[in-house]
């Protein structure tokens, strides 16, 4: 089982392991792989809790209820396999900042944490509008061969690279 | 189809959490719940996102494809506009070169330990769904602009499948020899 303290495996085997997982969430759960909605949901009920109102009455949520459902559960399920997978190989370690960021941009917590935090949010809007994020479009969507999935993680790459180029080369040399 | 399975609620969440472990897991063994391999492909240093993305559709197709054919599955092919996914997809793209993550990467993140995914990150990402689900009534009409809705490319062409399957799993694999020949 030395495999499993492994590091890092083959992009081609997580790759091929990541479309094999896909034909039994097909198989017994008649679902695609996704995460994103799991997030829209969590929302709803997070406002829920803080405005002690229901939110049914959206439309958004009358599509999507804030209630936790089989993807909700993958989601959860993603942070714990994770998390094992990292501990077994000894790749667990609290960190603030990544090491590229803090190359090009310092030390400093606060703009790598407002980045990270108005990107979510420029990233959770995307998502809900173009209905998937990675995960159900880019994955799930362009093996079945969806043109709307196509579309969509042809566009996530083009406004991505764009955007990456101008945050590390862009700003400031 | 095994219907009956799909239709046990309790044992379906269950079968959610054993399945997005495997994916975790996966996703950290491949690296990519770290923003330095996901900036490396924005950046066009590290082509490793790419590579497991295309041999999941590759392995992926194949097999949903089979088992269709065998009514073994249904497809679930998500609804597109140019309003929706034009303009969602390039909204999404910003955001993920700023944050370095997506969602379900982000979930691996936060499992290995990263805090920026954790105290940054996922709070926007939850700001940002809750605001688009505000955004929503106002924006139904716009959404349906240059409507496709939810067709795939084989039922686009009125070809069989496999025209389609087959073709694009010889490109990829093609694509990923000249990445993989020029050490990317």
């Amino acid at each position: 089982m030395d495999f499993l303290t492994l590091k890092i495996w083959s992009p081609y085997l997580v790759g091929a392991g990541i479309g094999l997982l896909s034909w039994f969430t097909f198989l017994l759960s008649n679902k695609p792989i996704g995460c994103s909605t799991a997030f829209s949901r969590t929302s709803g009920m997070i406002e829920q809790v803080i405005t002690g109102k229901s939110v049914a009455k959206n439309p958004y949520y009358q599509k999507f209820p804030a209630v936790v459902d089989w993807e909700w559960m993958f989601v959860l399920g993603i942070i714990a396999g994770s998390l094992v997978s990292a501990m077994l190989s000894g790749d667990f370690v609290l960190r603030l900042i990544p090491s590229l960021w803090m190359a090009r941009f310092g030390i400093a917590f606060l703009p790598r944490f407002f980045t990270a935090l108005i990107g979510g949010i420029v990233l959770g809007i995307g998502a809900r509008w173009a209905g998937g994020c990675t995960s159900g479009h880019g994955i799930s969507g362009t093996m079945q061969l969806a043109v709307s999935s196509w579309i969509a993680v042809i566009l996530f790459f083009i406004a991505g690279v764009g955007t990456a180029q101008l945050i590390y080369y862009g700003l400031g040399g | 189809m095994l219907k009956k399975l799909h239709s046990q609620k309790k044992t379906q969440l269950f079968l959610g959490l054993v399945m997005g472990f495997f994916f975790g897991f996966l996703l950290q063994k491949g690296g990519v719940a770290k923003y330095d391999v996901i900036m490396g492909q924005l950046l066009l240093k590290d082509f490793t996102v790419i590579k497991i993305m295309l041999s999941a559709i590759v392995v992926g197709m194949v097999g949903i494809y089979l088992m269709k054919e065998m009514g073994m599955v249904e497809l679930h092919p998500k609804p597109g506009s140019i309003g929706m996914t034009v303009v969602g997809g390039s909204i999404f793209g910003v955001g993920f070169a700023l944050l370095g993550y997506c969602p379900g990467t982000i979930s691996a993140a936060i499992g290995q330990g990263n805090l920026d995914a954790l105290f940054g990150g996922l709070v926007g990402i939850l700001i940002g769904s809750g605001i688009f689900a505000h955004l929503y009534p106002g924006l139904e009409k716009f959404l349906k602009i240059g409507w496709f809705g939810e067709i795939t490319f084989p039922e686009y062409l009125k070809v069989n499948p496999w025209m389609v399957i087959i073709p694009l799993g010889i490109l990829i694999i093609i694509f990923l020899y000249i990445v993989e020949s020029m050490v990317l």
